[in-house]
């Protein structure tokens, strides 16, 4: 079995063990990387600072002074910043900027030893839910060439999936790991807010924004949430709660649970092939002594249009930094101030990161703020109450996470309401700041992957992981690898 | 017509924590342009602010010494515009709920007491500053000020003269002071002034149209700019205009004010709750802790002085202008016996000339209290008089030695000795015949005259009131 088949906890073991050397597995990526880079799932990869890495982890293996993640290779979204690297938010803007610091994130896994194979390609400020937004360009979707990977953390999706990297942070703003991690067949979880550090992770709805990890298996998701979660003093919306030990409960019986199927995810706009894999695997759960309870999300209807005021309306100010007078592109040509803010933002930004800046500047103007924003925030109270009910009936909440399957490069980019959509069952667990998780539960008939949409209570990330866990020690849909990435 | 004029003054207060509202860099004034901007100044990608509890203590103490409301939750809102010396592209300030509600402050002008309101005080975060001059038509950018906490303190349109305005403003100044949460150096900028005029008929309800001032960063320019900006008002209206609501800007130069941005001109600044931030939230022990922090306020410690120390209301009000000097002021009493308006005389007077004639603060003196006192005392036991004394103390700030040592060394201790003084009025008027002669017909305003000459033949040294004394024996003799 070659190492990208292998998960990051059986990567570890050999690597304590002295089966494979860092530099030797980070190489392998390297190479499969560079084989695959039809899929454009990266924006930038630097060998030299990936093998440095990798010897360095080699060093302190041998030293005997590593941990778990040491010598582990893992991509990045690019919207964590990382001292010394390219980071460009999927954005022509930021297209020459370098950090001088490392995002709190990045800063963990270098601590714990793991080496940064490279930063993946996003949609632009994380904006979008096809990876089409970059101004990198599309991914394409292992599975299926011709089609989206999903967004923003598409970059990250299609190299989990593709095995051109064991493991990849996300981030989820309105499901931007859970959606992509659905459409290509891999593990993602977005953690409660407040959960990981923000600091460093370019802001695109700072209420809402949380930064997650996408890998093969449950178990490897644990292992690395473990190593990124936890309180940061950096991040005034970080919460001081100790990170339990989440691999440790992996194994936990799941006999009486409490899984809360909510009416409004099985409604209308659900895809038939995709509502039966969701069945499919709800029945499995039984097997494993569980127990499904019907409960009701009544306001989630109201979600997608909230959502599409609160996100855009901090967005719109989150991205007022980007004015072309302290770092990233400048417009060359300019008469003065204005036409210099006017021009560099018109050329810096893509048409959907530009939609969003304007959807928000008007829903926070004079005159509209009580109408837009102000509503907005109550609907979003409303939903997240909506959840603290529910769960006072169940243990964790299914469903599916995405209404279809991948959908084809270009398909919605003409139309942003089809587009938004697709974040129908995720948006609300954002607005409600609750952990989410999709697993790998089957494949429609032609052959695209179906994600498992599980929802869990706050800060207990650990009850999702180990529910994950237990249905993939019973099903092997998370060991699927796409044809020709073997 | 008569006019009223109505003013309003929103003044920002640079607080003097050691770092930043919301980053760990350093406030100190008058570094290298952007050595003192972190990442979080910078507004680089992905960076958040981090609240700085030590700039709410004093935002609370502020409260509790106006006798406002604390809010004990308060909400921080971003103010968005786009400027180069903004690098975010928004403020990070208080809209809706600041941390100090509704207060008032007592002002004194021409002997009557006014309350002025104050509607709220607000947390916020300075700009840096755009430099406009030495780069060949393109602009600097310097953050170091990028992230300093301000206080700004908003009164109610309450005062109806520029003198009320500026009486306002000084107090607001030395209560910063006194509780030690602004430096309240007004040419670098740590306390900054704008006023909001208007005028109306005298008796009318509604408030006129008004004008913000800006640029108004002295006492005096805020005075003047408040009488122009009247002047300017009144001549519109008189003249059959409008006033319109707009944004001036204050010429120091030429003494005018002219036109920045008219109320269409304005921004929408388009507030909204800070997300990166959560409700700052007091707890009743934080208060309370803050509480025992004040100090004795101006107010009250003049009140003191004038029933401790027997002084005058206007005496004590000097004393107190500022807290330094009241410190210093009862360290000298403690080195005295019944010297507390001798002492006040000393410190208001001869003191306080020396320190404006060097531009001295009451720190900087180079007499501390106790050398101060111990001159006093000489005055008080009579080894010097009181103009000898002056002598003394010119030597003293001069540094030539302690008060004893100059007395002894210059040879300035008082003649208390009867006969001398005797021997010296005899020599006095034995040469002064003509006078003395004036004096027997009944002129007797030559009685100075004596009295001059005999001090001006002891070199000063002779006790002025046993020359009186001696001198009225002496004539009635003659």
């Amino acid at each position: 079995m070659s190492y990208h088949q292998k998960t990051i906890t059986k990567i570890s073991a050999d690597l304590q063990a002295g089966k494979v050397s860092s530099v030797e597995l980070t190489q392998s990526f390297l190479d499969r990387i560079e084989k695959f880079k039809e899929l454009n799932a990266f924006i930038t990869v630097d060998p030299d600072f990936a093998l440095d890495q990798a010897k360095a982890a080699d060093a302190n293996i041998k030293k005997g002074k590593s941990s778990a993640l040491t010598g582990c290779p893992v991509a990045h979204k690019d919207i964590f910043c990382t001292d010394g690297l390219l980071t460009t938010c999927g954005s022509k803007i930021l297209s020459n900027f370098v950090a001088p610091y490392d995002a709190t994130v990045i800063k963990k896994f270098k601590t714990a030893g793991s080496v940064t194979l490279g930063k993946t390609n996003m949609d632009e400020f994380a904006m979008g839910s096809s990876n089409e937004t970059s101004y990198y360009g599309v991914v394409k979707n292992p599975w299926d060439q011709d089609k989206v990977p999903g967004g923003s953390s598409g970059g990250s999706a299609a190299a989990v999936a593709a095995r051109l990297a064991p493991a990849a942070t996300g981030t989820d703003t309105g499901g931007s790991i859970r959606q992509p991690a659905a459409l290509t067949g891999i593990t993602g979880i977005k953690p409660s807010y407040g959960r990981v550090s923000r600091y460093g992770m370019i802001a695109f709805a700072s209420s809402l924004d949380q930064g997650g990890i996408m890998t093969q298996t449950a178990d490897d998701a644990a292992l690395l949430l473990r190593e990124m979660a936890g309180f940061d003093e950096r991040d005034s919306t970080s919460v001081d709660q100790a990170v339990p030990d989440y691999v440790a409960t992996l194994n936990d019986n799941l006999k009486g649970l409490k899984i809360g199927l909510p009416e409004e995810y099985f409604g209308e706009g659900l895809d038939n092939e995709v509502a039966s894999v969701v069945e499919a695997a709800l029945a499995e759960y039984k097997k494993l002594g569980a127990e499904t309870v019907p409960i009701s999300l009544p306001n989630s209807n109201l979600a997608v249009p909230c959502y599409y005021v609160l996100a855009p309306a901090e967005a719109s100010s989150n991205l007022s930094r980007f004015d072309g007078v302290r770092y990233g592109l400048r417009a060359k040509e300019y008469t003065n101030l204005d036409d210099m803010y006017e021009k560099t933002r018109a050329e810096g930004f893509g048409a959907e990161v530009k939609r969003r800046i304007m959807i928000g500047a008007y829903a926070l103007s004079a005159g509209y703020y009580d109408a837009y924003y102000l509503k907005a925030q109550q609907l979003r109270r409303m939903i997240a109450d909506d959840f603290t009910e529910a769960f006072k009936k169940c243990d964790v909440i299914m469903g599916p996470v995405t209404p279809t399957t991948a959908f084809k490069i270009g398909d919605k980019t003409d139309d942003p309401v089809a587009m938004y959509l697709n974040d129908i069952y995720t948006i609300p667990v954002n607005l409600a700041g609750l952990p989410g998780m999709s697993i790998p539960a089957g494949f429609d008939k032609v052959g695209m992957p179906v994600g498992l949409h599980v929802i869990g209570q706050y800060f207990n990330e650990a009850k999702l992981l180990n529910v994950a866990h237990q249905y993939q020690q019973v099903t092997d849909w998370h060991q699927q690898i796409p044809p020709g990435f073997e | 017509m008569e006019w009223e004029t109505v003013i309003g003054l929103e003044v920002h207060a640079q607080l003097q924590t050691k770092s930043k509202i919301f980053s760990s860099a350093s406030t100190a004034y008058g570094a290298e342009p952007n050595t003192q901007a972190c990442n979080v100044d910078l507004a680089l990608p992905g960076v958040l602010p981090v609240m700085n509890v030590e700039a709410a203590r004093m935002a609370v103490k502020f409260g509790l010494a106006i006798g406002a409301k604390v809010n004990k939750r308060s909400v921080f809102a971003r103010k968005n515009y786009f400027y180069p010396d903004l690098p975010k592209g928004y403020q990070i300030s208080q809209f809706e709920l600041p941390i100090v509600g509704l207060g008032e402050l007592t002002v004194n002008v021409d002997g009557q007491e006014k309350v002025i309101g104050i509607t709220r005080a607000h947390l916020e975060e300075d700009a840096g500053k755009s430099l406009h001059e030495d780069f060949q038509g393109m602009t600097g950018v310097d953050l170091n000020r990028a992230g300093t906490p301000l206080l700004e303190i908003v009164s109610e349109p309450d005062m109806r003269s520029s003198k009320e305005a500026v009486a306002y403003l000084k107090k607001l100044h030395k209560l910063v002071r006194y509780l030690e949460i602004c430096d309240g150096n007004m040419q670098e900028g740590s306390f900054r002034c704008d006023a909001n005029v208007s005028v109306r008929p005298k008796g009318q309800k509604e408030f006129g149209t008004r004008a913000e001032l800006k640029n108004i960063n002295s006492f005096r320019f805020v005075e003047k700019a408040i009488e122009i900006e009247i002047e300017r008002q009144i001549d519109v209206i008189e003249s059959g205009g409008k006033v319109v609501q707009e944004t001036r800007l204050y010429d120091s130069v030429n003494d005018t004010t002219r036109s920045m941005r008219s109320k269409e001109e304005a921004n929408d600044y388009r507030y909204f709750p800070d997300p990166d931030l959560p409700p700052l939230v007091l707890d009743d022990e934080t208060i309370e802790a803050v509480r025992k922090t004040l100090p004795e306020l101006p107010d009250i410690k003049r009140e003191r002085f004038i029933k401790e120390y027997g002084l005058t209301a206007y005496d004590a009000g000097v004393l107190t202008s500022s807290r330094e000097l009241a410190d210093y002021y009862e360290s000298v009493c403690s080195f005295l016996k019944d010297g507390a308006k001798l002492a006040a005389n000393w410190v208001s007077g001869e003191l306080s000339a020396y320190l404006n004639k060097e531009t001295k603060d009451i720190t900087e003196s180079p007499i501390n209290a106790e050398q101060l006192a111990s001159l006093l005392a000489r005055i008080q036991d009579q080894t010097i008089s009181g103009k000898i004394a002056k002598d003394v103390f010119e030597a003293v700030w001069a540094g030539e030695g302690s008060v004893d040592d100059i007395i002894d060394k210059k040879g300035l201790k008082q003649i208390t000795d009867t006969g001398a003084i005797e021997k010296i009025i005899d020599e006095v008027l034995a040469n002064n015949n003509t006078q003395v002669e004036q004096y027997k017909n009944g002129q007797e305003k030559v009685f100075g005259f004596f009295v001059g000459q005999v001090m001006k033949a002891s070199k000063g040294k002779a006790n002025p009131g046993q020359v009186n004394e001696l001198l009225k024996k002496k004539l009635a003799l003659v």
